[in-house]
């Protein structure tokens, strides 16, 4: 029961974080010198044009006021609408997160069913080459900038070996054929029962998909190999072993099984980074997902699609968070 | 167990298993053309509101406008839906005489009636663009009264103040002035935003070559013959897809998953170049890239120290070094291309001669300065090179990279040292340019028309008058040659520093052909693009 209020103690703490981001965001939204009436009338606007938009916006009031007047449209749920798309940065949310939520969900399964056992094995054989060769890979896939490495994806895979389509979420022959109901392409095209818009939706997914996932496997491998190294040379483990268990059972069971908590913290806020935007995969990619739908508002001083990407993404770290503590509580028998 | 025999062999069956369950797909079909390019700079695609790059060119592909300078030769008007006009001798009344058989397509036809509703709409909705039509003196309480269709063929016209005969047709040939279909537009109305929510969203209404099927903003552009054009284009479809990155454009280009890359680096074009399988298509667009020198600095308020930057400047190194092909060394405020464009180039790099400048003005050891710049390639470099040439004459250049609104936001409060941004004209009239580049008629914050000028504090009586003026000359060749004195004494006294005119360049494989690049971005053609 106790641990249950503790976690119920940590829920509660989420609306003070969201108001704290919502108004950490929109002071940052105010400082930095761009000015949204520019974005919204134009360079060549006459003076009078853009005193009259300021005034529109609200922007001639004093910042307590704005925030206030922010706040109590966000309380209605309306996030304003944005420059740069014309539509309701909700609208444009829940266009351009399914995209980059689908992106992650399939990164972070190449990044979990490679890098936990890559790194389990690499424990196991510590100091062999092939722990040599992992670290290797791990370093290498951690370090290369990612822009290179998907630059690279694209020049060995689509150009030269021709095993993947180029850029984009949805080739051109199939661009609007699936019904929107999840924005999850291809959970959209499989509810349709339209396989071949699936097909090529996995075909384009397939190698963003797999770069992120490849950056964001250094990472798991390397956390999951230093964990399970810890937790082999546990006295647990010797035990295990002098009662006569066999090495699978050790290793999976009572090594893994030990490391699970901490890996699930690693596995959602690996989660969490993706869903933020892979901004520079999504350029490559030409994926049109929240990271570049951020970069691409931020940069025309669209504020309310800058504030309202945020406010989505910080809402996703916190739930995140979350569960990842609800696992802590679920895994750790010590929290029973 | 995971063993290293079950790791080898998972990592060598999957892409065997993967490409054949998966054939990647290649080569575009014949009758859909592909064109990679960055289109996240639409914010609509109403023609009363749009006033980006890739919203003008793909309106203008899409809506007739009355009149249009030729190509060829962009001092000659021709008439596009305005079979002819005719101006009253006081010159405030311009005639249009509507051609007949024009359609939209809708199927509707072409009247004088959608010609007026155009324009009272672009006052009315009073847009980004409208002050290029507002500035013949129309409100939205005249311009009922100043624009009529007395009859489905005339269009009359009347403006506030008699002017050059040709600024209102350059006007008219602005991508505010696309004519609208205003049964259809007006079916579509929300409230009294005269169909703006409808045409923003991505659709159309006009009787040009093309109609918008689809525009997902950030992805792509879907466009249809429009069949009722006078002119059908030679394909079936094109489509514009989201290629923010020249490389992905690159290999895209090479794998026939597009036909036609627009901003490749220069490098890239130089190897497409040497390729006989690659055409590569360059056109000088209206974009000059300048340095302005805020007059509110003690030290750039000084003549000779403008003149010392100006040649301090290695502007042929720059263009050929860092910029070869995307840009052409260019030194007057009027882009080539337009009509009274003065294309001498006085200012080269002499050291010599700047540093002596600099000891004139009594600074003989330089001084320290300032220099914002945007940070999108290639304009980091030009300013990386821009302070290495003034620090050879001895002025120390601080570099200060932002955001292109950002330095924009900063020059339009006048809280700039020197800054690097880039002009694109609104309009093929030489006023365009010559007005923000010239014109200041009161230096105070109270001024409204906050001109380039006036933004870099910036106040000469002479050219603003001569400016001024020019705009009224109705004899188009005393008219041109006004332009022409007006840039040689703006290269000798002005504070900007115009360094080069931007060209683009379009790569295809040889068997694409047809496309054709405008000096504006609205008038770069899709129509005539076939695939052999």
């Amino acid at each position: 029961m106790r641990r249950w209020r503790s976690f119920a103690a940590t829920a509660a703490s989420v609306p003070i974080t969201l108001f704290g981001l919502v108004l950490l965001t929109f002071l940052i939204g105010r400082v930095v010198p761009l000015d949204p009436v520019l974005a919204i009338v134009g360079d060549r606007a006459p003076q009078d044009v853009v005193e009259r938009t300021r005034i529109e916006l609200g922007l001639d009031k004093s910042l307590p006021e704005q925030f206030v007047r922010y706040v109590g449209q966000l309380a209605t749920g309306d996030l304003g609408r944005s420059v740069m798309t014309s539509n309701t940065v909700a609208a444009d949310i829940a266009r351009f997160f399914p995209a980059t939520l689908e992106l992650s969900i399939a990164a972070l399964l190449i990044a979990g069913l490679l890098g936990v056992p890559l790194g389990v094995y690499a424990a196991v054989r510590q100091g062999s080459w092939i722990d040599q060769a992992i670290r290797v890979v791990c370093l290498s896939g951690h370090s290369i900038p990612i822009f290179v490495l998907a630059l690279i994806a694209l020049l060995v895979f689509y150009a030269t070996l021709q095993w993947a389509p180029g850029p984009g979420r949805q080739g051109i022959m199939f661009d609007g054929m699936v019904p929107q109901v999840t924005g999850l392409l291809l959970v959209d095209a499989a509810l349709a029962g339209e396989w071949d818009a699936f097909r090529d939706a996995l075909r384009q997914l397939a190698l963003p998909a797999l770069v992120l996932g490849l950056s964001n496997m250094a990472y798991i491998a390397r956390m999951t190999r230093a964990f399970m190294l810890e937790s082999l040379s546990g006295e647990f483990v010797v035990t295990a072993r002098a009662k006569g268990l066999s090495a699978g059972a050790v290793i999976w069971r009572h090594a893994f099984g030990n490391i699970l908590v901490r890996l699930v913290t690693v596995l959602a806020l690996t989660f969490a980074g993706l869903l933020e935007g892979a901004v520079l995969t999504e350029t490559i990619f030409s994926w049109p997902g929240l990271g570049q739908y951020l970069t691409g508002s931020l940069l025309n001083a669209d504020m309310n699609a800058v504030l309202g990407a945020t406010l989505v993404v910080g809402l996703t770290y916190v739930a995140l968070n979350l569960f990842a503590d609800l696992m802590y509580r679920v895994l750790d028998p010590r929290t029973r | 167990m995971l063993t290293r025999r079950l790791l080898l062999g998972a990592a060598g069956a999957g892409p065997l298993i993967w490409t054949q369950a998966f054939p990647a797909l290649a080569q575009t079909p014949r009758d859909v053309v592909v064109m990679g390019i960055a289109i996240d700079d639409i914010v609509s695609l109403d023609p009363q509101e749009s006033f980006e790059f890739m919203g003008g060119e793909i309106l203008g592909n899409c809506y007739d406008r009355l009149v249009l300078p030729t190509f060829e030769d962009p001092t000659k008007i021709e008439g596009v839906l305005a079979e002819s006009w005719q101006t009253s001798e006081d010159g405030l009344t311009t005639t249009f005489r509507i051609r007949p058989g024009r359609k939209f397509a809708s199927g509707n036809p072409v009247t004088a009636e959608d010609a007026a509703f155009t324009l009272h709409r672009a006052v009315i909705l009073n847009k980004a663009p409208a002050f290029i039509i507002r500035q013949f003196g129309f409100t939205k309480e005249n311009v009922a009264e100043r624009v009529t269709a007395p009859d489905a063929n005339t269009l009359v016209i009347r403006i506030a103040e008699a002017g050059s005969p040709s600024f209102l047709l350059y006007c008219l040939s602005a991508a505010v002035g696309m004519v609208l279909d205003k049964k259809a537009v007006m079916a579509k109305a929300q409230g009294d935003d005269l169909g703006n929510a409808w045409l923003k969203a991505g659709n159309t209404a006009g009787s040009g070559q093309w109609q918008v099927r689809q525009w997902r903003a950030s992805e792509n552009v879907t466009m249809d013959a429009n069949p009722n054009s006078a002119n059908p284009p030679k394909t079936k479809r094109l489509i514009i897809l989201h290629r923010p990155d020249p490389s992905a454009q690159l290999l895209g280009l090479q794998r026939g998953d597009i036909d036609i890359a627009r901003t490749l680096s220069p490098d890239q074009l130089a190897t497409l170049g040497k390729d006989p399988a690659y055409t590569l298509l360059s056109q000088s667009k209206s974009y000059i890239n300048y340095i302005a020198l805020n007059q509110n600095h003690p030290e750039l308020a000084k003549p000779q120290v403008r003149q010392a930057i100006k040649w301090a400047v290695d502007y042929d190194g720059i263009t050929k070094s860092i910029t070869p092909s995307t840009y052409n060394t260019h030194q007057a405020f009027l882009p080539k291309g337009f009509p009274g464009v003065l294309t001498d180039q006085p200012f080269s790099k002499d050291v010599a001669r700047a540093k002596a400048l600099l000891a004139e003005a009594g600074l003989p050891n330089g001084f320290e300065i300032a220099l914002d710049h945007t940070t999108n390639a290639p304009f980091n470099d030009v300013a990386q090179a821009i302070q290495a040439n003034l620090a050879e004459a001895g002025i120390k250049v601080t570099l200060v990279a932002g955001e292109q609104r950002q330095v924009i936001t900063k020059t339009r409060a006048r809280q700039h040292q020197m800054a690097m941004l880039r002009w694109g004209s609104d309009y093929m009239d030489p006023n365009s340019n010559a007005e923000t580049f010239c014109v200041n008629t009161d230096n105070s914050e109270a001024n409204q028309n906050r001109t380039l000028a006036w933004r870099s504090s910036w106040k000469d009586d002479d050219l603003t008058k001569r400016a001024i003026e020019a705009l009224k000359e109705r004899d188009a060749e005393r008219r041109v040659a006004m332009y022409e004195r007006m840039q040689k004494d703006h290269q000798e006294r002005s504070p900007f520093v115009i360094l080069m005119q931007q060209v683009e360049v379009a790569a295809m494989k040889k068997t694409t052909t047809g496309l054709q690049l405008g000096l504006l971005s609205d008038r770069s053609l899709y129509g005539g693009i076939s695939k052999a």
